[in-house]
């Protein structure tokens, strides 16, 4: 059955009693000040759509596309509000008209999210090729003699925002069984697909600060996608396919807690129960991953994280929270309290800290214009708290604000918190011998 | 879908420049409501002006055509006061969103009408001055907004609602001509104070471009209470204690069981879930006088058996509460599909008696009910949680309101004491005001917009 406004809960339509609380944390709304652009508008749509009032146009796929996604408004929402499930039924119910595509489009789709994104081995290999075309200096050649020019116009705005590929991916790092000398518990760690290709270190930090803290890390060295973009954009039987061989892979029973550590995957991760409800064999397993997925600030705040006996020297940080991050999970004092356990770290405020900077999963693609005000905005308060560096939680973000950074010609680094604990652990290591 | 004349379409364009003009369904569908539930209305063309003198030529090209106008700012209103009727205009200020100027000798503040209150208070507050009227939405709603439906808020009891901080207007008029009403003066008793008939004119009157605020020194020091109960009397007794210990705090709030579980499950600020009320009290002023008053209130509270008393740790506890307090209308919306919202207000000391006549009301009809309020100042929510697809329930919903108007009638009271008549308490008005005063409000609205062509049906028919 295919996934349609009409045929959803409409009580989760009815939810929006459209008083309006959404419109000053919607970024989109802000932007504009135009109704459409904001979450009840976009509700009032698609109850127009299952009432119907209004057909499914191409204006309606744009401004589904418009949304950033970033749950803001379930933030704001008092009235609860399941936005992010109205968003990706209305999403999907756009893909499956085939609205607003062309071609090309269609082209790209099927090689990333159907082709790539289902095949993390293909995926490993790709990211390979594009480590060598970066890595044998033809990035730049092609650039300085315009070949890039010969790309599809897609790809060109794309091509310049391509992030650098690590020279080592997650299982050349991680082994799949790392044992600490005095063991407490025993997690999973998954590794992801952008995080993987582009962070594996950040993954190695994250098993670092898991196994300083009594964790058996079980890492197989090939994962599937999470599915999380998929559902974002409209391919539900993708996404739950993939869920299941996510729960295939790391049985959560054998676990006492599954951690990811990019937030946006972990948004969806902690919601497998519902996508899979109605499916007798894995709804039960489902429940129980839900309940045993961490996020990796959640689970060493929850455990008393150790704090380090060494710092990195006197270091000024301020935090950026990823929207999938606080919206979605609700982690926000977490990593801030992890930072705050390293010696010598003053942590301050990033004015909007919750605000989107624009990543936004593909949406810097998408939408570019708006994307990069949201990024130039962000990037203003980032220089403006004096710190030397900001952490943040996702890699969609990360890539997006050291661009900015870069853009910017600002010294600011940028580092994830597990990174900058991992490194505290480190040094402590180094003292101690 | 009523569609607007190409002609009329095409001048409005030239008024206010063709992006301002909004057409399609996908862009005016989102502007068929406001903040109250169960109501909407088709929308023809939304426009949006940029400044008074645009608002003025919209104005007078709607008399040339005849069509009628619909005034809104951020939509939050909760009377149904801006839901657009068919083939009007949908007139959005929500571009006319400057602050113009704070001054400080005066203790004014110069706004366009889409300025949002919050900011005007955030304003003030850059030169140690304050703002007080406070509605629920006032982080979106705008300021010609609150001046038209004359806004409360939480702080009512001790420093009033958005009428007394109006000293000047700008009005465009029916007929599109600018009148300018009030001045920076105290005192001003020149001719008929004209500025306050627009205030709580709902739109029928003319459209607020503009207004000068009255502001006030910001207290040097706060404090606030949370205090839990296990019977609505005794929270409504602390409070009637409390003013009788001659104490005007600036906040009482309360919440019934209902309200505090749905609060509770949206802020996840720890708030009781097993009590019966729950009474969110602040003072404010000078330091001494806050830690005098604040001292006898806890005690005030615990005498009267209060089970929990507590002071907010400090600046951001005090605001969770409040933003929660805030929040507790959109909150009850967690239950059912469709959630009415009652505005009812009486005589302070009758308060106690009308929350239980609204549990009473509540039972007879079988209906669920949340009730929170302003205990200081006699003004509640009842809310009824409930779906208006069940047409067999919404009767019942009726039938309830109707028995707590009688009930409010009777004690003196009025049918709304901060959301406005609008199209949701229409039906009411005429009881409660009498045959000659509804005619003569009436006989006012005809002899200033005779075509009937600002905000028709709003406020009576």
């Amino acid at each position: 059955m295919k996934p349609s406004l009409k045929l959803l809960d409409y009580s989760i339509l009815q939810q929006c009693m459209h008083c309006g609380m959404c419109l000053p944390a919607c970024p989109t709304y802000d932007a504009t000040k135009k109704e459409r652009h904001s979450p009840r508008g976009r509700i009032s749509l698609m109850r127009a759509v299952a009432d119907d009032e209004m057909k499914l146009t191409p204006a309606f796929a744009d401004e589904m596309s418009y949304c950033l996604g970033c749950l803001a408004c379930q933030t704001a929402c008092p009235a609860g509000v399941d936005y992010s499930n109205l968003l990706e039924t209305a999403r999907a119910e756009v893909q499956s008209a085939g609205l607003n595509q062309t071609f090309t489009s269609r082209f790209w789709r099927k090689v990333t999210i159907r082709g790539l994104f289902m095949r993390p081995r293909l995926l490993r290999f790709a990211g390979r090729l594009l480590w060598l075309y970066q890595r044998l200096g033809l990035q730049t050649a092609f650039r300085q003699i315009g070949l890039t020019k010969l790309l599809p116009k897609d790809l060109r705005r794309l091509e310049p925002q391509c992030p650098t590929v690590a020279t080592k991916f997650s299982p050349q790092l991680i082994r799949p069984v790392e044992t600490p000398t005095k063991q407490t518990h025993r997690v999973a760690l998954l590794t992801g697909c952008v995080q993987d290709l582009v962070f594996a270190d950040i993954n190695r930090d994250t098993a670092d600060v898991l196994l300083a803290n009594g964790c058996e890390v079980h890492t197989p060295p090939v994962q599937p996608c999470c599915g999380s973009l998929h559902a974002h954009n409209g391919e539900g039987d993708a996404a739950k396919t993939l869920a299941k061989r996510m729960i295939d892979l790391f049985p959560p029973s054998q676990f006492d807690a599954i951690i990811t550590n990019a937030g946006g995957c972990g948004n969806h991760l902690r919601h497998y129960g519902s996508l899979l409800a109605a499916d007798p064999v894995y709804a039960p397993l489902a429940k129980l991953w839900d309940a045993k997925l961490r996020d990796i600030h959640e689970w060493m705040m929850e455990h008393g994280c150790r704090a380090p006996q060494a710092g990195l020297g006197d270091l000024t940080v301020t935090y950026h929270d990823s929207c999938h991050l606080t919206h979605g999970q609700k982690v926000t004092k977490q990593p801030r309290e992890l930072l705050k356990l390293i010696p010598g770290l003053k942590l301050v405020e990033l004015p909007e800290a919750n605000w989107c900077c624009g990543s936004a999963g593909i949406y810097n693609i998408t939408q570019p214009e708006q994307s990069e005000q949201l990024l130039v905005r962000k990037i203003g308060h980032v220089i403006g708290t004096g710190a030397s560096i900001l952490a943040t939680a996702n890699p969609g973000c990360h890539l997006q604000i050291a661009r900015g950074l870069r853009q910017a010609g600002s010294p600011i680094t940028l580092l994830q918190p597990v990174t900058l604990l991992a490194r505290a652990y480190r040094a402590e290591k180094k003292a101690s011998r | 879908m009523p569609s607007p004349a190409p002609a009329l379409l095409a001048r409005l364009r030239e008024i206010v420049g063709a992006a301002q003009v909004l057409t399609s369904p996908e862009d005016t569908i989102p502007y068929g409501f406001d903040g109250t539930a169960a109501l909407k209305g088709p929308v023809g063309v939304v426009v949006l002006p940029g400044s008074t003198q645009e608002v003025s030529a919209v104005v007078k090209l709607a008399n040339e055509h005849g069509v009628t106008i619909v005034t809104r700012g951020s939509g939050t209103g909760l009377s149904g006061g801006s839901v657009p009727s068919e083939g009007c205009i949908v007139l959005c200020l929500t571009r006319l969103d400057k602050i113009l100027s704070v001054d400080a000798a005066n203790l004014t503040v110069r706004a366009q009408c889409g300025a949002i209150t919050a900011a005007i208070d955030a304003a003030a507050n850059q030169h140690g001055l304050f703002y007080p009227p406070d509605p629920g939405s006032m982080k979106i709603s705008t300021i010609g907004g609150n001046v038209a439906e004359n806004s409360g808020g939480l702080r009512g009891l001790k420093y009033g609602v958005t009428r007394d901080y109006v000293m000047g207007l700008e009005v465009v008029l029916p007929d599109g001509r600018i009148a300018h009403f009030g001045n920076a003066c105290v005192k001003d008793v020149a001719g008929y104070s004209m500025k306050d008939l627009f205030i709580g004119s709902e739109g029928t009157l003319g459209i607020i471009t503009e207004v000068l605020l009255k502001v006030v020194p910001r207290p040097a020091a706060r404090r606030t209470m949370l205090a839990s109960y296990d019977r609505m009397e005794d929270a409504a007794q602390t409070v009637s204690d409390i003013i009788a210990a001659k104490i005007i705090p600036c906040t009482l709030e309360f919440l019934d069981r209902m309200t505090i579980g749905c609060v509770e499950d949206y802020a996840k600020i720890g708030l009781p879930r097993d009590c019966e009320a729950l009474l969110l009290m602040e003072t404010d002023g000078h330091p001494a006088a806050v830690a005098d008053e604040a001292e006898q209130m806890l005690a005030l509270a615990r005498a009267r058996g209060a089970r929990d008393v507590r002071v907010a740790r400090d600046d951001a506890e005090a605001l969770q509460l409040a933003s929660a307090r805030r929040s507790a209308f959109s909150a009850l919306a967690r239950v059912r599909p469709t959630t009415i919202l009652e505005d009812v207000t009486v005589p302070r000391d009758k308060l106690a008696e009308m929350v239980g006549f609204v549990a009473e009301v509540a039972k007879k009809h079988n209906l669920l009910v949340g009730t929170f309020g302003h205990m200081g100042d006699g003004n509640l929510h009842p809310t009824f949680l409930t779906d208006e697809r069940n047409t067999e329930e919404m009767a019942r919903v009726h039938e309830a309101l109707e028995d707590i108007v009688t009930k409010t009638l009777a004690l003196g009271g009025t049918i709304t004491g901060e959301h406005g008549v609008g199209l949701a308490k229409k039906a009411w008005l005429r009881r409660q005001v009498g045959e000659n005063s509804h005619d003569l409000m009436r006989e006012i609205k005809r002899a200033w917009d005779p075509r009937n062509l600002l905000n028709p049906g709003k406020i009576f028919d």
